[in-house]
């Protein structure tokens, strides 16, 4: 009886084991080493050594200031854009959507199966220069005779939105569909107009899909290197862009690391204030 | 749910036509609002299955020129784009095996066992999918670097466990939740021991949830672009042959191979949801 019990005990952690094991040791311990890596200098050429160089970290800053604020406002833009368009959609399927719910919400996540680059690619030849968007803008004069949309910030503002949509409906549906219509009726009942029900009764009780969706729509965005390189230049290379180059083409990685470790850094703080001002972390927690 | 929309013009019917009118016009809007959300999700779409039968004049496939099948008759003729699609159904099938077997016990644990430690590994679960890919991808080519692990094939596998065991957590918990325990206790009262209890009862009742998982599994694996591109070495991936090929022209072959994921994908969706509800009605029926 003893010894079943002790089996009882132990079993949560045998199933556990491998797959915790895994997380540890290609997910929180080469967390470690980008921390390592973030202090090291040196050469390609001598090795890089361990040097507690915090220099990385401020000279990286100052020289890729703009880079940084590129990606913050990029990808604040994508998420603010993404609600607009999601919002609706998700309440839509929550409560128009009946028994198609499950066809409908499929519909919207199918377009993810295609390949995120070739996604994007697809977005090249519609924002291209002689494409129909870019003449439609012309024809109505709201883009001038010679100017462009690809290789632009509204290329890549619209790719990153695109991309990372689903990241926004999914949450947004879920939080939705969970709300008890009854609230609703209950307060239209006490002579609230829509409008006014639908800002004191629905709106609220889906922060915690609102919250949830703009981090999880955010985060992705702020580190994306693969919509400014395809759909932009240079000039709207943001942090992921120079993260990539600097590991993979330039080959200078204690810099790299340290701009990693910022990037984690400032999404971590923003998180947390954006909890506190959003005042749902008692609905997350 | 619908008695609630539907039953509000009925009551407000005495507010005159302009209200109604009003509650008409924003009630087609938001269908209208969502129609047109559902468009602009799928126009990309539309132009990737639309150029996989354009016949570009240059190396780049952005402007339509002219309808034909070649490229999808001729869909191994490019160099290397073939052999990048084989690498990367391999990589697919061998991490969304072991994350599923992984995800799937660690999901069991979660479920089923109350123990100390549950936050954590909770959290250990969560991070992972809330960290952008960049920061993954280069954490883990620093692993490597000090380790001095050649990257390559073996390096992506490993990554691509990593970061699908979090998705398949996820998937077969959601299934587990709404599990019955009162069938594994009528197989234990029936004299079944653990083993074939496990086997015979819990097993095939999470089998959907554990297939719809692995299939996410494989799904990420084979379109991940980020992570590989820090770990891959001279290995190539189908998105990391894209990748390269964007700066030179994309090949139209590219687009036949995307339409076939993009359908494949869909197909087995649709067949686990469909197997998924012929099984809850043959369910009740038989307890019926």
């Amino acid at each position: 009886m003893e010894l079943a019990q002790d089996r009882r005990r132990l079993a949560p952690y045998l199933l556990l084991a491998p797959g915790l094991a895994w997380l540890a040791v290609f997910f929180l311990v080469p967390m470690f080493y980008l921390g390592y890596t973030s202090l090291q200098e040196g050469s390609l050429e001598l090795g890089y050594t361990f040097q507690w160089a915090w220099s990385n970290y401020t000279d990286s800053i100052s020289t890729y200031r703009d880079q940084f604020l590129r990606s913050l406002e990029y990808a604040g833009l994508a998420t603010l854009i993404a609600f607009v368009v999601s919002y609706p959609l998700a309440y839509w399927i929550a409560f128009r959507g009946g028994r198609w719910k499950n066809l409908l919400l499929l519909l919207v996540i199918a377009p993810f199966f295609v390949t995120y680059l070739i996604r994007t690619l697809a977005w090249e030849s519609i924002l291209a220069d002689e494409g129909f968007v870019a003449n439609l803008l012309r024809h109505l004069h709201l883009l001038s005779a010679n100017g462009r949309l690809l290789a632009t910030s509204v290329a890549v503002v619209a790719g990153i939105t695109y991309n990372f949509l689903p990241f926004m409906v999914l949450p947004l549906y879920v939080s939705l569909e969970q709300i008890d219509t009854g609230l609703i009726e209950a307060a239209q009942d006490l002579y609230a107009s829509k409008l006014r029900a639908f800002l004191r009764v629905t709106l609220p009780l889906s922060l915690p899909g609102i919250f949830a969706g703009t981090l999880l729509t955010f985060i992705p965005a702020a580190g994306d290197f693969v919509n400014a390189q395809l759909l932009g230049t240079p000039r709207q290379y943001m942090i992921g862009n120079v993260i990539q180059s600097k590991f993979l083409v330039i080959t200078d990685y204690p810099v790299a690391a340290a701009l990693s470790f910022v990037l984690m850094a400032a999404i971590l703080v923003g998180v947390a204030a954006y909890a506190r001002a959003l005042g749902t972390e008692k609905l997350t927690g | 749910m619908s008695t609630a929309t539907e039953a509000l013009p009925v009551r407000r019917a005495g507010q005159g036509t302009l209200t109604r009118l009003w509650a008409w016009v924003r009630h087609h809007a938001l269908t209208a609002y969502a129609v047109l959300a559902l468009a602009y999700l799928f126009l990309p779409i539309a132009i990737v299955v639309l150029y996989s039968f354009n016949d570009p004049l240059g190396r780049f496939n952005y402007t339509w020129e002219g309808f034909t099948l070649d490229n999808w008759r001729n869909w191994n003729h490019v160099p290397g784009l073939t052999d990048a699609m084989v690498t990367s159904l391999k990589i697919a099938a061998l991490s969304s095996a072991f994350a599923t077997v992984l995800g799937t016990l660690i999901a069991l644990a979660l479920v089923r066992y109350n123990f100390r430690g549950r936050g954590a590994t909770n959290l250990l679960i969560f991070v992972p999918m809330t960290t952008p890919e960049i920061v993954m991808g280069a954490s883990l080519l620093t692993l490597f670097l000090n380790f001095s692990i050649a990257t390559g094939f073996l390096t992506i596998v490993i990554a691509h466990i990593m970061f699908n065991i979090s998705y398949v957590v996820v998937t077969v918990k959601a299934r587990l939740v709404g599990f019955d325990r009162h069938l594994e206790e009528a197989a234990m009262d029936l004299f079944a021991n653990q083993w074939s209890t496990f086997y015979r009862v819990t097993l095939p009742l999470i089998a959907p949830g554990i297939l719809a998982a692995g299939l996410l599994a494989f799904a990420l694996s084979v379109d991940d672009f980020v992570i590989t591109n820090f770990n891959s070495g001279a290995t190539i991936t189908f998105p990391l042959f894209v990748w390269g090929a964007a700066r030179i022209g994309v090949p139209p072959q590219v687009n036949v191979m995307g339409t076939v994921i993009f359908v494949v994908a869909i197909g087995a969706m649709l067949a686990n949801v469909v197997f998924q509800q012929r099984r809850a009605k043959a369910l009740t029926r038989g307890a019926a």
